[in-house]
């Protein structure tokens, strides 16, 4: 018995070291400098890179952000400092739950019926408002974490010299807490970058520069799911790159964040 | 004595007015921002059902029983997709309970030194920052012609049977429950665990007391005092899969068909959504919003469930 539980958790690694294996071996035998300063080449063209592809992920996510960040965090200062136990809290806590586990590709074609039906294309509106539903909860709850570790001592300390609510949230509370909630944004950031299903057809995917925020856009993950399908070598290539470029971005901010997290200000 | 914000500040020096009105409006719009997240789940309900409504008008229910999909035709049922969805789920879900508790259980008993099962913990949960797009170009090149071998001789030997009925020719419903399987494996892992944490020291310790032997504690005391957080984690998991969008679609082989067999091309709700959704018009549109509905309303009934169950648990 006491084997078979080891060999569950050596099962559980096997993929793990499989899937990155494989991507650094392939991603790196073809990653040039080229795949960072060129554009996607067409079907066929040799060379090229996906220089668009990441600028157009980065656009994405920080419009995401950008929406995201500033109601995930109010909402979890609500949650932690004035909500408390009320039941409205611990709704609002349960939506947020259900919120995380709604499929990516429903927030996808809800981001669809509501942005690119009524702005009449795909672009990078879309695509970014897609990517902060996906991150509004993981936003919420880590920053709500982050909160309930600040001990009560320092919001009364605050409270004690004259202090208002607000004068407590946002000069004393949000900036001992700033290095969590700042870890807890990074993993959303993560996440979203990694999404693929809400873009494919919200920001859809050009061969070119992201021009405009109202624009189709390119992006690192859907260049991996439109290349992994061609039969051109060099579309093949660019997509294990691409991936190799995501996973080093997802797994350096999660295992930033996670060291980060133990660090205490208190 | 430990006092909440709100405490400490009802015997905080009285303001003036206009002080406590601003900060009354801070604490007010915190809670209209809180809201707002429930408010986007209602939304996104809404809006979901609103784009469904014509496809929900000319199709019924008869939606959800008619195997006919064909855009040129405006004829539009969902049976196929929905029935991919829960078989490849289940399939992910057979794969992953075993392995998944078994990590949980030896992650909660004392094998190794804390400093190892931190790593451990952390190794696991890796696999979930890992994006699903890049499970499935994995799953392309590598899974596929890993499950070639082993698919065939189960095909050649096993053939009678109704789930190894047909050869496997390369995408098909046994690459993505693969994928699945180890895409939520760390949901069920890290969830159990907690489970399994959160049951009392005393009554290991009791069963133990009695004469138990280790394993009769674990399978007999510490599961079953666990099994409703560890049912959740399994929905929660379950739910997971069904909403799996990329590793799928680029894995099953996206055939709009009913078979038995797990080594055939089959399709999901999630797959055909990221397969059609861009190309759609008119009614196309509508139906294709009335499977998202299917599929939201199916993951949300899981969520909702599982959100209970663990709940229950983290009150002990």
């Amino acid at each position: 018995m006491t084997g078979l539980t080891f060999a569950a958790a050596a099962i559980a690694l096997v993929p793990l070291i499989a899937v990155i294996s494989y991507v650094l071996i392939q991603g790196v035998s073809q990653l040039n400098f080229n795949a960072f300063t060129q554009l996607t080449p067409p079907p066929g063209v040799p060379g090229g890179g996906f220089a668009n592809a990441i600028l157009g992920t980065l656009l994405m996510v920080g419009l995401g952000a950008c929406l995201a960040v500033p109601v995930g965090v109010m909402a979890a200062v609500f949650l932690s400092e004035f909500g408390g136990g009320t039941s409205l809290a611990s709704w609002i806590r349960f939506a947020t739950n259900v919120l995380s586990g709604v499929p990516s590709i429903v927030v996808g074609v809800f981001a669809y019926g509501v942005v690119v039906l009524t702005t009449g294309g795909f672009s990078a509106i879309a695509g970014g408002f897609a990517l902060a539903i996906l991150m509004l909860p993981i936003i919420a709850r880590t920053t709500e974490e982050s909160l309930k570790l600040i001990p009560n001592e320092v919001r009364q300390a605050a409270v004690g010299l004259g202090a208002t609510n607000m004068q407590t949230v946002f000069w004393v509370v949000l900036p001992a807490a700033l290095p969590a909630i700042l870890t807890g944004v990074m993993l959303a950031i993560s996440r979203a970058a990694g999404e693929t299903a809400p873009l494919i057809f919200t920001a859809l995917f050009t061969q070119f520069w992201p021009r405009s925020i109202l624009e189709p856009t390119p992006s690192l993950s859907v260049l991996i799911y439109n290349f992994a399908t061609v039969p051109f070598k060099n579309q093949q290539a660019l997509a294990w790159s691409a991936s190799l470029v995501l996973i080093v971005l997802v797994l350096f901010t999660s295992v930033i964040s996670r060291w980060a997290t133990h660090r205490k200000t208190y | 004595m430990t006092l909440t914000l709100k405490q400490s500040h009802a015997i905080a020096k009285p303001r003036s007015p206009v002080d406590r009105q601003l900060d009354r409006g801070f604490v007010w719009m915190t809670q209209v921002f809180a809201l707002a997240i429930a408010g986007v789940l209602i939304w996104i309900t809404l809006e979901v059902l609103i784009a469904a409504f014509p496809a929900m008008q000319t199709f019924a229910l008869g939606f959800l029983t008619s195997t006919d999909w064909n855009p040129v035709k405006d004829q539009y049922g969902a049976l196929p997709q929905i029935f991919g969805t829960l078989a490849s789920s289940f399939l992910a879900l057979l794969l992953a309970i075993p392995v998944g508790l078994g990590v949980a259980v030896f992650l909660t008993e004392d094998f190794l030194p804390t400093q190892v099962q931190t790593v451990l913990v952390f190794f696991v949960e890796l696999l979930a920052a890992i994006p699903s797009v890049v499970y499935g170009l994995w799953g392309i090149f590598v899974l596929i012609p890993l499950l070639r071998a082993p698919a065939g001789w189960l095909h050649s030997h096993l053939g009678w049977f109704p789930l190894f009925s047909t050869p496997l020719s390369g995408p098909g419903m046994l690459p993505a429950g693969v994928i699945l399987a180890i895409m939520i494996l760390p949901t069920i892992a890290a969830i159990s665990r907690d489970a399994l944490v959160a049951v009392p020291k005393e009554l290991k310790q009791a069963a133990l007391g009695l004469g138990a032997t280790p394993w009769e504690t674990i399978l007999l005391v510490m599961l079953p005092a666990a099994f409703s957080g560890i049912v959740g984690a399994i929905m929660l998991a379950l739910g997971r899969a069904m909403g799996e969008t990329m590793a799928v679609t680029m894995l099953i082989g996206n055939s709009n068909t009913i078979t038995a067999s797990i080594l055939a091309p089959a399709n999901t709700i999630s797959s055909l959504l990221a397969n059609q959704f861009a190309e759609a018009k008119g009614l196309q549109v509508s139906a294709l919003m009335y499977a998202a509905l299917v599929l939201f309303f199916l993951t949300l009934l899981i969520n909702i469930l599982a959100e209970m169950l663990v709940r229950r648990v983290q009150k002990i």
